[in-house]
């Protein structure tokens, strides 16, 4: 790349960071022009948060260099990402509710001599005459919508004066049109000369709002291509990439029969937004269901819901019991319930110690979770749980001190065994798991593939959401793809092509408008 | 780069704070060993400097305060054993990090229900079948204040646990203002009661209904009552499905609703055990010791065993030894500000608990952290 490039406003080059075994960006080399909008492009986990990261000084690149206007800086922290006029706009907004825009906007910046709250509301009214900002500085946050929040952390930026903004997905929470007068905003900035990144991995908006788009794809730069020369068939191409053969098991289904009947199912958030809208699908024993989505497009309340963690506001859950061909409405059952109506659901849930297990509890009472109902009398039995403990740790080579360790000692891998360990243990006929492999290394992750399989072959109806489409495609032998709540098409796995699976995961309808 | 490494040296702290592996026992009865003496040493220097008394008059008053003849000792163990239930009574629901600083209304509710049941009913059975009590009747009594005192102990726990459960109030501040509307209720029954009178419910009031001394010793009946209560709440806590029920829920209750714990009840089941138990503590007060109606029985002791449960680990037995501390300490204490020829009063004293208790929940920290000092070697600027 040529060193003296003076029309950019940033430039990194080479930069690597891993944390721990995880390899979260690998020798990227990104440019932003000055006055440009710079869609970054990438699937869940592909380093785009990370690297911008390390953009606003959150984290420090492992390798590698960032150039601000032709110069190289060293940025150790966010107050030095303001020193060189970079601001970052967060996913997660970082305000005082009990102040207002204002008191949020100067939280932190010193200022010689006296300071003034009034001059600094002139200055902010200022700021939002010029781009378009429709704000009331003196209006307290927590009377604030999400998107007049959103408002006020780009102003926080541009009153620092940020000439590089990065807005990390500012879309995911606005509505349409509160996205039309985002993009409204952002083309004035820019005009302004103002450069910026937006992340985001809705293919619509890139298409409407960027100059160019870099894409990243696990952890790596892609490449940076002009918004206008390609199609969005052709950018999904590049996000999600050639298919990569992994050499994951996958036996054909014995004898597939219907095992979990979940049809027109919809339930609402406790801000009663619908999260999952009238979905239908059918898990077969002896096979495994693929879900693919964006991240927190559903996949994990639909879970819940099913295993009754979760009351659905429509729609029907119906288990076939293999034995007595039996129907059973499992909707409104609570976990308990469920548990004494002979039917073995099995949840391996995405927040390990936070759901799935009890991090401060040993891997023995944790093994209880399940199980420690049983017996007639008011005391425990530790003497099952003790051996199972034991025998999860040898034939799955839990590495751990011993089985009276507390769980949230154990790296993320071992934890994820133990879990898995404790729910295949009661040979269920349904077996859920949530980003099972999510952290884990190679090995791992191997291990937990065959584990799925080890189910499948003995007749378990396997569900598996998944991040990677090429474990997905490998493993799967039928892929559910769901997008903001709705299904939007099942595959069989061994025909599905991945470009086919990232068109429908990114494709929005056109009724939808929530994000 | 090379700048910024420079940089980052100057800003090196002293020294850094990192969570330790778990101690081993040994270790860290050490460390709390060592914690004591420093306290003691702590506390000597500062005797003889700010009263120049020997500090060693000082301590041998304390010990001698504490447990100098039968009756210190009696009396020790005594406010040991209350201050002990209590603390017996508040570990469920802080295990399930249910807030419940209304140990000390519960209490109450229990002594208050108890005297009643004296007063009244054994008015009633002096009446029916002669005074002083028949044997039965005696042991009737005692059965019904008893089974009172639990049920109004139970029922002052349960109130503001069933409130939470249904429209998430504040555990906190409900029990809190339940130790005042106990309070309250109390002043109201002690003036019915003697009306007219000097206003007192003392044992020459409430007659009936005491407890039998054991071997011809106070309290005896009290103290081995706590001891086998609190047997019983240790191994409710470690070995019973409800003792694991509570653990679950008071580490996550995201697991336990993933599993299947209706944590509601087991919230509403905690606080009814707790407050049962300190509503016994109350009936233990006044029919095994006071024999009085006193807005103060419970003495802040609801509070103090919340410290008790905590320092001690929610660990039943570890209580025992962390309350005879505190009570020995206390009586000790009083008997410095009482005893001729030191000249001191109890403020005195109460500084000395405080420095006690200061590197004993301090120690802690040590025990839990581990201190590394930088080493300070100057920078090589190449």
């Amino acid at each position: 790349m040529n060193n003296t490039n003076e029309n950019c406003a940033l430039r990194l080059e080479h930069v690597s960071k891993t944390f721990g075994r995880i390899l979260a960006n690998r020798d990227v080399d990104l440019e932003l022009r000055y006055g440009e909008v710079l869609a970054l492009l990438g699937e869940n986990g592909s380093g785009k948060t990370t690297l911008m990261n390390m953009i606003s000084g959150i984290y420090h690149p492992d390798e590698g260099e960032i150039y601000i206007g032709g110069k190289r800086v060293v940025i150790n922290s966010p107050k030095d990402s303001y020193k060189y006029g970079v601001g970052m706009v967060h996913q997660h907004f970082k305000l005082v509710d009990v102040f207002t825009a204002a008191e949020n906007i100067v939280l932190g910046i010193s200022e010689k001599g006296g300071f003034k709250i009034k001059k600094s509301i002139a200055k902010i009214k200022e700021i939002c005459g010029r781009y378009g900002f429709q704000l009331d500085p003196e209006k307290k946050i927590y009377e604030m919508s999400v998107s007049e929040k959103q408002t006020v952390e780009i102003v926080k930026v541009l009153y620092r004066g940020a000439d590089i903004l990065i807005l990390d997905e500012p879309t995911a929470v606005l509505t349409p049109q509160e996205t039309e007068r985002l993009f409204a905003v952002i083309r004035r900035m820019r005009d302004d000369g103002k450069s910026i990144i937006i992340i985001t991995h809705k293919l619509h908006e890139v298409m409407a709002i960027s100059d160019r788009v870099a894409v990243l794809r696990k952890g790596m730069h892609i490449a940076t291509v002009n918004t206008a020369d390609v199609t969005e068939s052709e950018l999904t191409d590049m996000m999600v990439g050639q298919k990569v053969s992994l050499n994951i098991e996958r036996t054909e289904p014995v004898d597939p029969k219907e095992r979990l009947t979940v049809s027109h199912l919809s339930l609402l958030n406790k801000e009663g937004v619908k999260v999952i809208n009238d979905i239908s699908f059918a898990a077969n024993s002896g096979e495994i269901l693929g879900i693919a989505g964006i991240a927190g497009s559903g996949q994990r309340e639909l879970l819940e819901t099913i295993a009754g963690l979760r009351v659905p506001a429509e729609g029907e859950i119906i288990y076939n019991d293999p034995k007595t061909n039996e129907k059973t409405d499992l909707r409104k059952k609570t976990p308990l319930q469920i548990r004494e109506l002979g039917v073995r659901l099995s949840f391996v849930p995405e927040d390990r110690l936070g759901m799935g297990l009890v991090g401060n509890m040993d891997i023995i009472d944790n093994m209880m979770l399940r199980t420690y109902t049983g017996g007639r009398h008011v005391f425990l039995d530790r003497q099952p749980s003790k051996n199972l403990a034991e025998e999860i740790i040898k034939s799955l080579e839990v590495v751990t001190p011993g089985a009276t360790t507390p769980v949230r000692r154990l790296s993320g891998g071992n934890v994820q065994k133990v879990l898995v360990g404790r729910e295949i243990s009661s040979a269920p006929s349904v077996l859920m798991a949530a980003y099972p492999v999510r952290g884990l290394d190679i090995n791992s992750s191997y291990m937990i593939y065959n584990l799925l399989n080890e189910q499948k072959k003995n007749g378990a109806a396997v569900i598996f959401v998944g991040e990677d489409l090429d474990v997905l495609l490998e493993l799967c032998d039928r892929i559910m793809v769901i997008c903001a709540g709705t299904v939007t098409g099942i595959l069989d796995g061994r025909t599905a092509e991945k470009k086919e699976i990232g068109l429908l995961m990114t494709k929005l309808k056109e009724a939808e408008n929530d994000g | 780069m090379a700048d910024t490494t420079k940089k980052k040296a100057d800003k090196e702290p002293l020294f850094v704070v990192s969570k330790r592996a778990e101690m081993k026992f040994g270790k860290s009865l050490l460390v709390r060993v060592i914690a004591i003496a420093a306290a003691l040493l702590v506390c000597g220097v500062l005797t003889l400097i700010l009263t120049k008394n020997n500090p060693l008059t000082i301590f041998r008053t304390i010990v001698n305060g504490a447990v100098g003849n039968e009756t210190r000792i009696l009396e020790t163990a005594y406010q040991t054993s209350i201050l002990l239930i209590i603390s017996v009574a508040v570990t469920p629901a802080f295990k399930m990090k249910f807030w419940n600083i209304g140990a000390e209304g519960q209490v109450i509710a229990g002594g208050l229900s108890t005297a009643v049941m004296m007063y009244y009913v054994g008015g009633t059975f002096a009446e029916s079948f002669g005074n002083p009590l028949p044997a039965w009747a005696h042991t009737l009594l005692i059965l019904i204040m008893t089974l009172t005192a639990l049920l109004s102990g139970a029922l002052w726990g349960v109130i503001p646990a069933l409130f939470k459960s249904k429209w998430k109030t504040n555990e906190t501040l409900f029990t809190l203002m339940m130790n005042y509307v106990a309070i309250q209720i109390t002043e109201a029954v002690r003036v019915t009661i003697n009306k007219g009178g000097s206003g007192k419910v003392d044992s020459s009031i409430l007659v009936h209904g005491w407890f039998p001394k054991l071997f011809g010793k106070e309290y005896l009946l009290d103290i081995i009552i706590v001891l086998i209560i609190t047997a019983i709440i240790y191994v409710y806590l470690k070995y019973s499905k409800h003792g694991y029920e509570i653990s679950v829920v008071g580490e996550s209750e995201n697991t336990a609703r993933y599993v299947g714990i209706n944590v509601q009840k087991v919230i509403i089941r905690t606080m009814a055990l707790s407050g049962a138990i300190c509503g016994l503590a109350g009936l233990l007060i006044v029919g095994g010791a006071s024999h009085s109606l006193d807005k103060n029985m419970a003495g802040g002791r609801g509070f103090t065993a919340i410290m008790v449960s905590w320092l001690s680990k929610f660990n039943p037995v570890v209580m025992i030894f962390s309350s005879l501390f505190l009570v020995f300490l206390q009586r000790g204490a009083k008997e410095v500000a009482s005893a001729p020829g030191i000249g001191l009063n109890e403020s005195f004293s109460e500084i000395l608990t405080g420095i006690l208790l200061f590197f004993i929940i301090g120690c802690e920290f040590f025990i839990n952290y581990k201190v590394t000092f930088r080493k300070h070697t100057k920078e090589v600027t190449a």
